[in-house]
């Protein structure tokens, strides 16, 4: 895994440096005085001047990755058995094991058919007596303790709105101290004095999603705010010590291969591919003050969503997903997986962009919030696999009819309109297994 | 009675033609015998003028009041709210309370208002009293943001001075007269950028007061970021929502169309302000169209023949409190976006079932009460009728946020022990 890591690595930061070249472009360059002082007075309105980024790209794709990880092969893993319809037959073939639907069910199980569950029991149709007031009122309770634990547990069953974006901090441990935000005006002076290549990427990418978006777009300035200064904490080296990753090295100019003359590039180790602006979106309709947003994001960045882009034998790392993904499929909708094998739309092909960017852009935001209140809830990226499976399973009819994967990206092209919770619960604990 | 009905049309918009097609009625021309005639506003001038005499039979329906105006020009309906606060007043009403500084508690919803030239002394005592405000300039027989000013500066409109010996403007007929407003220069903001509310009520009679709001109306964001300093007063784009202006700007997008839908707000509110404050908004909303519609109900021509779709425009401070900027008789079918297409194609549909019973040659005796079923995607906003009876079947437990039901407390300052509703 951490070989397969090294070499994915090896390509990006290559395709980055080749940019680099191609563009004749520094890597990072200090700012004149006049620039810096322009940058400064349009801080809140990034978005409004937009340089020249017809010659960027992302420096990748997730369908990129995606290949990456069809091709892992285990070279000690000695399969003996005949090829059978038992074995797996979806694009990820490395053997981790992954959780099956009795196991999920103990995992999740607060998500079962008798517990309330906000995205469920909140609905109109709903009395608020039955289940919502309450649960209100406990959230009330855990926050005024401030228990973080207790928070944990109760978000398991949905955030109601008003609470939610103190119940993540407490969650989170994010407290916005006088440092906290002195630490995030630090990170800005530094977008000021200095320009980094990768801030195009960001640039690019921010304007190739969330601007676009029907939900995003207003929060576009936040964005930069985000991931300008983003890219420049070197604390977030940090996580590189639990992760399988390894943050990519550049060289001043003239030295390369002299480790004295080494530094991390971008500062903060993290290459931001196309999709990447989608993780901070959905926060901005929880937290409007710059360095609170910062931090919430950093913090889930650091938690979870490093997972969706390195590969690792994590159960909640990308690859684990893709392959609880497929196997709670191949397991419990036998026949839709096989015609969609058939017709050459491997399932995985459709859903893997939906988990690598945890369903942000894909989900209506509410939907999406009561998804990241799970995430948070049970420390664990999986749901994303099973409600990837649920999604199938629910479009399983319209789905056996298609012949072509254009056909089958079609039926499953808008999920603006799921509810989340109600597939989650008929798959995990409604289903025939 | 086995007719298919027969429409005609002088707004060549497919949203509207598209639904008159899909429930199979037939098109016809103005002159022949019609059903339904979705008009625009000039015809309805013609159709009700003294002159014309235009008879409608009852199987005839048609998309306007006869004297609309009096809720859509922005001065008939400033002067129309200012007369029914001097009644509730005058008749002692709990509705027309007054605070210390002598505003209006609870009808405190248009922003302060004069007419030009008539009332340009008062406005000029006015202006005075707070001469770092800004104003609002509005034709008030136009749309679509044109001919909208800002000001800050007595200088600048002197040309509406009634005593102006420079003045080139004797006439006053009502196609030059203005409004000016107090500029609400502390809007919410989102982003960073100023917006407004698009909200569509349906009035099938004022007298009783029936009518609905559309639950999917929208906000309209300006492209570029809101700043109350003075050297952008002349920006339209930082002031303006119009889409009309702003699709004109160089950041416009054509795939949201700057536009964000009223639960994506309310879900924005709710996660960073809290829920009551939020259902405060909402509830507020809907009291000052509610309170509007009675302002101009007994001087409206209660035509059985008619029916209305209004585009309130409002406008959220940053405290939370939402103005009503003006109301539009014709609000625009045009599409900016794909999801605008849908909207508005479902709002014509869900309109015309309410305002034609069962797509059928319409009978304008009818009592004008639809079943439930057919409501769509609109809810019941007030129906007066519903209101003075004893409520028996209403349901009082409604969600917080929807309108029918027992509204807040608004007695906090009277002392009475009862809540109002919305009796």
């Amino acid at each position: 895994m951490r070989k397969a890591q090294g070499s994915w690595e090896k390509r990006i930061l290559k395709s980055l440096n080749s940019m680099c070249t191609e563009l004749n472009i520094p890597l990072a360059q200090k700012r004149p005085a006049n620039e810096q002082k322009e940058l400064l007075n349009k801080w809140n309105e990034m978005g409004t001047d937009e340089p020249d980024l017809s010659l960027f790209r992302p420096v990748y794709a997730p369908k990129d990755f995606l290949e990456v990880l069809m091709n892992l092969r285990n070279p000690n893993y000695e399969n003996g058995e005949q090829p059978s319809f038992r074995n797996h037959l979806g694009l990820i073939q490395v053997p981790l094991k992954v959780k099956d639907i009795p196991e999920l069910k103990e995992d999740f199980s607060e998500l079962g058919l008798n517990i309330g569950q906000l995205g469920i029991d909140d609905s109109a149709q709903v009395p608020p007596e039955f289940f919502e007031n309450e649960h209100v009122r406990v959230g009330q309770k855990v926050l005024a303790e401030q228990d973080s634990a207790a928070a944990q547990q109760y978000v398991r069953q949905g955030c109601p709105t008003a609470l939610r974006a103190d119940l993540w901090a407490l969650i989170l441990n994010i407290s916005n101290q006088p440092e906290d935000i002195l630490y995030y005006e630090q990170l800005k002076s530094n977008v000021i004095q200095h320009n980094l290549l990768v801030d195009s990427l960001i640039y690019k990418d921010v304007k190739l999603t969330a601007s676009n978006d029907d939900y995003y777009f207003v929060f576009e300035d936040y964005l930069y705010q985000v991931l300008l200064c983003f890219s420049r904490d070197t604390s977030v080296l940090e996580h590189f010590t639990y992760s399988s990753a390894t943050p990519p090295k550049s060289y001043i100019q003239g030295k390369l291969g002299m480790e004295e003359y080494a530094v991390f590039y971008p500062p903060n180790g993290v290459i931001p591919f196309h999709g990447f602006s989608m993780y901070v979106a959905p926060l901005c309709f929880l937290y409007h003050e710059p360095s609170k947003l910062y931090q919430i994001f950093r913090e889930m960045y650091v938690r979870f969503f490093f997972r969706l882009h390195s590969i690792s034998s994590h159960p909640s790392g990308i690859v684990s997903l893709c392959l609880l993904f497929e196997t709670l499929l191949q397991t419990h909708l036998p026949q839709l997986f096989y015609h969609l094998r058939e017709i050459g739309a491997q399932p995985l092909r459709i859903s893997f962009k939906w988990m690598v960017r945890a369903f942000s852009g894909y989900l209506a935001t509410d939907q999406l919030l009561l998804l990241w209140d799970r995430i948070l809830g049970y420390n664990s990226l999986e749901i994303l696999a099973v409600l990837a499976a649920a999604v199938f399973a629910f479009r399983a009819v319209n789905l056996m009819e298609v012949t072509s994967l254009a056909a089958a990206e079609a039926v499953l092209a808008d999920l603006s309109t799921l509810k989340v919770m109600p597939l989650l619960q008929i798959f995990l604990f409604a289903t025939v297994t | 009675m086995a007719g298919k009905v027969k429409w005609v049309t002088d707004i060549e918009k497919s949203v509207l033609i598209n639904n008159f097609e899909k429930r199979g009625w037939i098109q016809v021309a103005e002159n022949e015998d019609w059903n339904f005639y979705w008009m625009s506003v000039q015809t309805i001038r013609n159709v009700f003028s003294v002159e014309t005499g235009y008879r409608l039979s009852d199987d005839q329906i048609v998309n306007h009041f006869p004297n609309h105006y009096e809720l859509t020009r922005k001065d008939l309906m400033v002067k129309n709210i200012k007369r029914y606060r001097k009644e509730l007043e005058k008749e002692g009403s709990p509705l027309a309370e007054k605070d210390e500084n002598g505003k209006y508690i609870y009808l405190d919803f248009v922003p302060v208002t004069f007419m030009l030239p008539a009332d340009y002394n008062l406005f000029v005592e006015e202006f005075r009293k707070n001469p770092s405000s800004t104003w609002i300039m509005k034709p008030c027989g136009k749309a679509q943001g044109k001919g909208i000013f800002l000001i800050n500066k007595l200088s600048q409109i002197k040309k509406w001075s009634r005593d102006s010996k420079t003045s080139s403007f004797v006439s006053q007929s009502s196609k030059e007269a203005y409004v000016i407003s107090l500029y609400i220069n502390n809007p919410l903001l989102i982003g960073g950028k100023k917006f407004d509310l698009r909200l569509y009520v349906l009035v099938s009679t004022y007298r009783p007061l029936r009518c609905y709001m559309y639950k999917l109306g929208f906000c309209r964001f300006c492209t570029v970021k809101y700043t109350p300093s003075t050297s952008e007063l002349d920006n339209m784009f930082v002031h303006l929502t119009n889409v009309a202006i702003q699709k004109h700007g160089d950041d416009y997008n054509h795939i949201h169309g700057g536009k964000w839908t009223v639960s994506n707000l309310r879900l924005y509110l709710e996660s960073t302000r809290g829920k009551e404050v939020t259902n405060k908004l909402f509830d507020e909303i809907h009291w000052i169209i509610v309170q509007s519609l009675k302002a101009v109900a007994p001087v409206m021509n209660n035509d059985k023949h008619c029916f209305e779709c209004y585009g309130y425009d409002i406008i959220i401070d940053d405290k939370l409190k939402p103005w009503l900027i003006e109301v539009n008789a014709s609000p625009s079918l045009t599409s900016s976006t794909a999801n605008d297409r849908i909207l508005k194609y479902n709002l014509i549909n869900d309109t015309l079932n309410i305002a034609v019973p069962n797509g059928e040659i319409p009978d304008c005796k009818w009592n004008k009460s639809p079943p439930k079923e057919v409501l769509g995607n609109y809810e019941v906003l007030y129906d007066e009728e519903m209101a003075q009876s004893d409520g028996t079947d209403r349901d009082l437990r409604g969600r917080p946020g929807q309108p029918t039901g027992v509204k807040g407390s608004r007695a906090r300052d009277s002392g009475k022990p009862v809540l109002t509703t919305w009796k």
